[in-house]
């Protein structure tokens, strides 16, 4: 096997994948039928190259091979997908709207009512609004351990997802979905299924922007 | 007792409306945790802007209550933090902020677990 | 010995017999359109099971047992069981062959294991390696929300092109000699990826791999007008409308001919979106609606093509697109 012959072979072929909507069905496959067969070539050869540095070329020449083939894999899924365009069904995006910012904002009502009990008992606004994080995580979690949850949100749809009873739902239907793989793997791992990435990166972001004003103070 | 509901619900129901539409028009597969990650990492920027404050003071709970809420409280908790602290305020402010929603909701989750099954 | 029509259509030199089949299914199931047609109805998930893939193995155990009990015989006399689920590394199966005790194949081929399994067991019988198999395989609408999606508690809003994983399973004796419906020949799947990554939309993912398998089954036999219904195991609404599609520009017509069990098993007021799925929905379909009529002699011969998305959640999240399969067994009316 010559390896400037191949790579001229991929040069060429380079060029022709340029014009790719202009080559017919048969054409194209006759290039998969090609890019496979040299692709064997391609790992044969370089397993028995013995040389580390020709090896190396080698396997660049068929990762570049790679590239084309997924490149004609790409062009067949964006072709198949116009195929199928007209029959995706139709969300129903007003709908889901409305129910959305109904049930959203109710949950936020709902915790502007525990605020304004607290401010009226003398509690000052931030610690209220605590108590009404609380209060909302604490009846989610009754809700999910219930199994109504999940309706509210099929229901909700992001309505249900956003509030801080989204994150309370997916913290505890995480624990209770999984208590039968054990108190360990099971409840104490798969709690933080959601909750971890939440918290990491909500961290990640206020430490990264508390260091830039730290340095910029 | 009846003050800021209205502003409550609009802006609460508008910033889920957000993420229905990405979720719907998009062509994204978007998962809940996707969405919530987003809503913290975008309130903590928020609010590291001084934009999410004024939002709070005018919505209340229909700032606070979202997850952008909850980025807003762990930024502030920051801030505060690192005026007082200096540089180790950065790194601790936030999770002290925020330990309040986090412990209840671990602490709902286990119990909740344990008195309950699951009901498919 | 040639058993082969054509390119890709293996010809079994006798018929595989189905001597006897079974279905168990859920209470979702039950309710809609074959309700009343399945041998057992689990009145819950859990089925007095310490967990939901328990329950699902009682599914198949039971589906299994109720066969051989109607063919009045026991699980010794299966000379191979061959079967598959949804659940990781398909244990549901695993132990439904340690009850019984048989020599046994585990196969994957996700929602189209059934036909899958028919295909196996028809080439063991044709080949004299077996007197008796069965095929049984299942699904659990909770194990597979729980293993594959979301926790089943979390309050998520399921997509318009999701389908609904069917509980219920079936088992199917297959046997030499002689007898009313059998397995006549199939076609063996290949992998067919569209590009399609969406997870959430099966039907659109599986349809190219269904078209693939049915073109190569008429391609080879030239005989659509002999057959009554062109049955594909779980595309739903979505796939069922694009495999018609592109049946008609390979010079198809199915127009009537194709069903698909997804659309059979539930109910449109249902709220399943797009259909059933799952091991579980053509092992169904099939023993509670086509075996019947295939016996009654109101059908006389069907091509059930089984299809499964073999992706998995890791696949996913690395973002990989979905390889699809289809495999298909021809099930004629004997006499």
């Amino acid at each position: 096997m010559n390896f400037i012959n191949q790579k001229n072979k991929l040069l060429e072929r380079e060029k022709a994948l340029a014009n790719l909507k202009t080559m017919d069905q048969a054409a194209i496959n006759q290039m998969i039928a090609t890019l496979k067969k040299e692709h064997q070539a391609l790992a044969y050869q370089e397993a028995s190259e013995k040389n580390n540095d020709r090896q190396k070329n080698w396997h660049q020449l068929l990762k570049q091979n790679e590239n084309q083939m997924s490149l004609l894999n790409q062009y067949a899924a964006v072709q198949y997908q116009r195929l199928v365009k007209s029959t995706a069904p139709k969300v129903p995006v007003l709908a889901n709207t409305l129910r959305a910012f109904a049930v959203g904002g109710g949950i936020c009502v709902l915790g502007q009512l525990v605020i304004n009990y607290w401010i009226l008992q003398g509690i000052e606004v931030k610690t209220a609004a605590g108590f009404a994080s609380v209060t909302i995580v604490v009846l989610t979690g009754l809700l999910t351990g219930l199994g109504i949850y999940d309706e509210i949100g099929r229901f909700g749809g992001a309505g249900s997802m956003v509030p801080i009873s989204g994150f309370a739902n997916s913290v505890v239907s995480a624990a209770l979905e999984f208590k039968r793989e054990g108190m360990v793997y099971g409840i104490g791992a798969k709690i933080f299924t959601v909750a971890g990435p939440v918290i990491l990166y909500g961290i990640l972001a206020s430490v990264v922007i508390g260091l830039i004003k730290f340095i910029m103070m | 007792m009846l003050n800021g509901l209205i502003q409550a619900f609009l802006v609460g129901g508008l910033i889920c409306v957000i993420a229905q539409l990405v979720i719907d028009l998009t062509p994204f597969s978007v998962t809940p945790a996707h969405v919530l990650v987003s809503y913290v990492v975008m309130g903590a920027v928020l609010s590291g802007l001084g934009l999410y404050q004024p939002l709070v003071d005018f919505a209340g709970a229909g700032a606070t209550i979202p997850l952008s809420g909850f980025g807003h409280t762990l930024m502030q908790g920051t801030i505060e933090a690192m005026t007082e602290k200096g540089l180790a305020g950065v790194f601790s402010g936030g999770l002290a902020a925020s330990a309040l929603g986090i412990t209840v909701a671990l602490m709902m989750g286990f119990t909740m677990a344990v008195l309950f099954n699951p009901k498919g | 010995m040639n058993n082969r029509i054509g390119k890709r259509t293996w010809q079994f030199s006798a018929p595989a017999i189905i001597a006897s089949y079974a279905t168990t299914a859920g209470i979702k199931e039950n309710e809609g359109p074959l309700g009343g047609h399945f041998d057992f109805i689990f009145p819950d998930n859990l089925f007095d099971e310490a967990s939901w893939e328990k329950a699902e193995q009682k599914l198949q155990q039971y589906a299994l047992e109720i066969a051989l009990e109607k063919r009045g015989v026991e699980s010794d006399t299966i000379d191979c069981l061959l079967g598959g689920d949804l659940l990781n590394q398909i244990v549901a199966t695993s132990f439904t062959a340690r009850w019984a005790g048989t020599p046994y194949f585990g196969l994957y081929g996700a929602c189209s294991t059934l036909a899958e399994g028919l295909l196996l067991a028809g080439t063991l019988l044709s080949g004299g390696f077996a007197q008796r198999t069965a095929v049984c395989t299942s699904s659990h609408h909770d194990t597979a929300e729980r293993q594959l999606r979301f926790p089943t508690e979390m309050g998520v809003q399921r997509a318009m092109t999701a389908q609904w994983t069917v509980t219920g399973s079936g088992a199917y004796l297959l046997e030499k000699g002689q007898g009313n419906i059998g397995v006549t020949c199939g076609v063996c799947g290949k992998i067919i990826d569209n590009g399609t990554k969406n997870n959430m939309d099966m039907g659109t993912a599986m349809a190219s791999a269904a078209v693939d398998t049915i073109c190569a089954y008429l391609d080879d036999c030239h005989d659509l007008a002999s057959l009554d219904y062109i049955v594909t195991g779980d595309l739903g609404h979505i796939g069922w409308e694009i495999c018609q599609k592109m049946l008609l520009q390979r010079g198809y017509d199915v127009k009537n001919k194709l069903l698909d069990c997804g659309m059979l098993i539930y109910d449109k007021k249902q709220d399943t979106h797009a259909g059933g799925s799952g091991c579980g929905c053509s092992a169904t379909v099939l023993g509670a609606h086509f075996l019947p009529q295939l016996t009654e002699g109101k059908l006389k011969k069907i091509l059930l093509v089984g299809t499964g998305a073999l992706l998995s959640p890791t696949s996913t999240q690395q973002g990989e697109s979905i390889p699809c399969i289809a495999h298909g067994v021809v099930i004629e009316q004997l006499h």
